[in-house]
């Protein structure tokens, strides 16, 4: 065991499956000299400049190119530095990535992993902050996964990395060196769509992921220690395919269910939990099925005082966790 | 009979070779006036062939290596994808959408060629997607040492977009075994090529991205197989990639769903029609003695046949099963029905 902080465990995960395969590689912006968060930091050293390539900046091309690649014997890892800019793929993940193993009817398939920090509370302002991971869980053909620790980050990426679907990386880039975690030194993977309770509960099952994970857990905490509230709480860690069984299971035990994210409120993936919820736990429900999330505003705002007021937090949890518990 | 040495411009083709590149732009010709015809008896819903490309689209596949080099066609390719071994069968299941259709099962526009024992590649509609993914094949044909090239086609509407100049950056700067192929017919559907790029040959951008560009007559099959064996050469010598633009005009609408009355002159199509290279490369066997009226002829016979007997075929084949439209969304996993 050695405790990593979740860029070293992206770092280790590529590391140590490009060192077993030798298909796989690693493409996008400045990689070559590490990354601009460093998660390729030593890999040209140890793997050469052709399996840890910089590329021109042109996003739609990095995963385009990707793609190819794919169909043709490697397995791509392609970083976009910041999701904010990996709107100009969005035709090569939807139009292309996520279709070709259905167009084809089977007979093509695509096996790549884009990767990139995404999220806000950084101040990154609206550019360097923005949640992608909705527009991608609409797409079918694509998995996406959102992390934010380093344990679940390492296995989760190895999963990616092992699939052969295209799969969609999205990586917290608050948590990157937020905190640190003992992490087993030999092979581990996650499976991807599989949800973990970070925290068992009776009374409200709060349903989360991303940096969103670590706010509710310390929301818990207070309810527990203030009100004697018991919330459970559920990283869904995959949001797509998602793992509707267990978080169903937990507010059939609850019979309540708050829904925390960090993007818009408006058509975010949360809006997807709580309609399955409501339409698949109904009878068990014992409260309105609610949902904390940043309002309709681009996320997020440069000046440390508007993003926080933008941004859920564990007292706005904590407050939601109250009104809820009320019923 | 004249040995095929002694024919100039013959480019080194064998008579034997000369003649299957015209049965190739005779099939291609003969599928695509099928298709359109099958639409309009209201069998298959759309149609977009390529009538007028024939010698660009043959004489660019013809030196490639079947199974082996990578083929990322757009739309219009009936041509390549027949020159690289697709049937008319494989081409008319799709056209009908049929379960058996190699490309796609029903699931694709006809026209949207793949068949990856062939190495072509499945496309999408979004003009020029497909150019980034030529780019990576050719990159991982690079990385794994592997003697391959890959041509990636599209029209001159499809050179405006981004991801056409990404990836032509992208191979110019890894010296890339790709061959960009422009099918410039000069309209993207009744838009003018002179509103689509302000240069008259669009080749020239080619020395933007540091490899050679050509333009070519596309209606003269030899010329274009000339041009296009030397990109290969180029190519298998690990010496890059080159762009090729062939100067043709489609002889029919943009697809099935177009009128283009309301955009081209019937004098111009007419002219046009003047230099089919159907005709241009007949004349050109003729002239050179490769055959003669009698054995041109049989050809037709031959590849109207071919096409009837695949039209029946495609006709009598069964249409996918409707739940199979869940099929295939990610791999080994089906969604509940
Ligand atoms: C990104 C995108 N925009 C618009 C269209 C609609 N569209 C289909 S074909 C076409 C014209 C393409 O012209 P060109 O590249 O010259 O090829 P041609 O059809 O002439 O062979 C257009 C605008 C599309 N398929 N994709
Ligand atoms: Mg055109």
């Amino acid at each position: 065991m050695a405790e990593k902080n979740m860029v070293e465990a992206i770092h280790d995960a590529m590391f140590e499956e490009m060192k077993r395969d030798d298909r796989i590689i690693v493409m996008g912006e400045d990689v070559g000299e590490g990354g601009v968060f460093r998660a390729t930091d030593g890999f040209v050293a140890e793997f050469g400049e052709e399996r840890c390539m910089d590329t021109p900046l042109a996003e739609s091309c990095i995963v385009g190119a990707a793609i190819g690649a794919s169909l043709n014997g490697i397995i791509p890892i392609a970083e976009i530095q910041f999701a904010d800019f990996s709107h100009p793929a969005f035709d090569q993940l939807v139009s292309e990535a996520a279709r070709l193993h259905y167009r084809s009817n089977g007979t093509w398939s695509c096996p790549i992993v884009v990767r990139t920090p995404y999220g806000s509370g950084i101040h990154g302002g609206p550019y360097h902050s923005q949640s992608i991971e909705a527009f991608y869980a609409h797409v079918p053909g694509l998995k996406v996964i959102c992390v934010a620790s380093p344990y679940d980050a390492k296995g989760l990426l190895k999963s990616a990395i092992r699939d052969p679907n295209p799969v969609v990386f999205l990586e917290h880039k608050k948590a990157y060196r937020a905190f640190r975690q003992e992490i087993p030194d030999g092979d581990y993977t996650i499976p991807i769509g599989q949800a973990e309770t970070k925290r068992e509960g009776s009374d409200i099952s709060l349903i989360t992921y991303g940096m969103m994970t670590h706010h509710s857990l310390k929301a818990a905490e207070t309810l527990e220690q203030e009100d004697g509230t018991s919330v459970e709480v559920i990283d869904l860690r995959t949001v797509s395919p998602w793992d509707k069984e267990r978080v169903l299971g937990s507010v059939k035990k609850t019979g309540k269910a708050l829904i925390v994210y960090e993007d818009n409120i408006t058509g975010g993936f949360g809006a997807e939990v709580a309609a399955t919820i409501a339409q698949d736990a109904f009878d068990y429900l014992d409260g309105p099925v609610t949902r904390v999330a940043s309002p309709d505003v681009p996320i997020s705002p440069y000046s440390g005082i508007l993003e926080e007021y933008i941004l859920p937090n564990p007292e706005k949890i904590a407050e939601a966790i109250r009104k809820l518990a009320a019923y | 009979m004249v040995s095929v040495k002694e024919i100039t411009g013959a480019e080194g083709l064998s008579r034997d070779q000369l003649l299957d590149l015209y049965y190739k732009m005779l099939l291609a010709r003969t599928v695509g006036q099928r298709e359109r015809m099958l639409n309009r008896m209201g069998k298959g819903p759309f149609a977009v062939t390529g009538e007028g490309h024939e010698a660009l689209q043959v004489g660019t596949a013809y030196p490639l290596k079947p199974g082996h080099d990578w083929i990322v066609p757009y739309y219009r390719d009936i041509g390549v994808a027949l020159t690289i071994g697709q049937t008319p069968l494989d081409l008319l299941l799709a056209h009908l959408s049929r379960e058996g259709d190699i490309s796609s099962g029903g699931r694709n526009m006809p026209s949207h060629f793949s068949d990856p024992r062939l190495h072509i590649v499945s496309g999408s509609a979004p003009v020029a997607t497909h150019f980034p993914h030529a780019a990576g094949i050719a990159l991982a044909s690079k990385l794994r040492g592997l003697d391959e090239l890959s041509v990636c086609y599209t029209g001159d509407g499809g050179t405006s977009t981004g991801d056409c100049h990404e990836a032509m950056n992208f191979a110019g700067v890894h010296k890339l075994p790709v061959i960009f192929v422009i099918e410039n017919n000069q309209y993207a559907i009744s838009v003018h090529v002179r509103k689509q790029f302000a240069v008259e040959d669009i080749s020239i951008r080619a020395e933007g991205y540091g490899f050679p560009g050509v333009t070519v007559d596309g209606n003269d099959v030899l010329a274009v197989y000339a041009a296009m064996k030397e990109a290969v050469d180029r190519a298998r010598r690990g010496d890059g990639a080159t762009l090729i633009e062939g100067k043709t005009y489609r002889l029919v609408p943009h697809t099935s769903d177009d009128d283009d009355r309301r955009y081209r002159s019937r004098e111009e199509v007419e002219e046009w029609t003047g230099k089919d290279p159907l005709v241009r490369y007949r004349n050109w066997l003729k002239e050179n003695d490769v055959a003669d009226e009698a054995k041109l002829d049989s050809l037709h016979e031959h590849a109207a046949r071919e096409v009837d007997e695949a039209t029946e075929q495609a006709e009598k084949a069964p249409t996918p099963k409707p739940e199979s439209a869940l099929d295939h969304v990610l791999i080994e996993e089906r969604l509940a029905g």
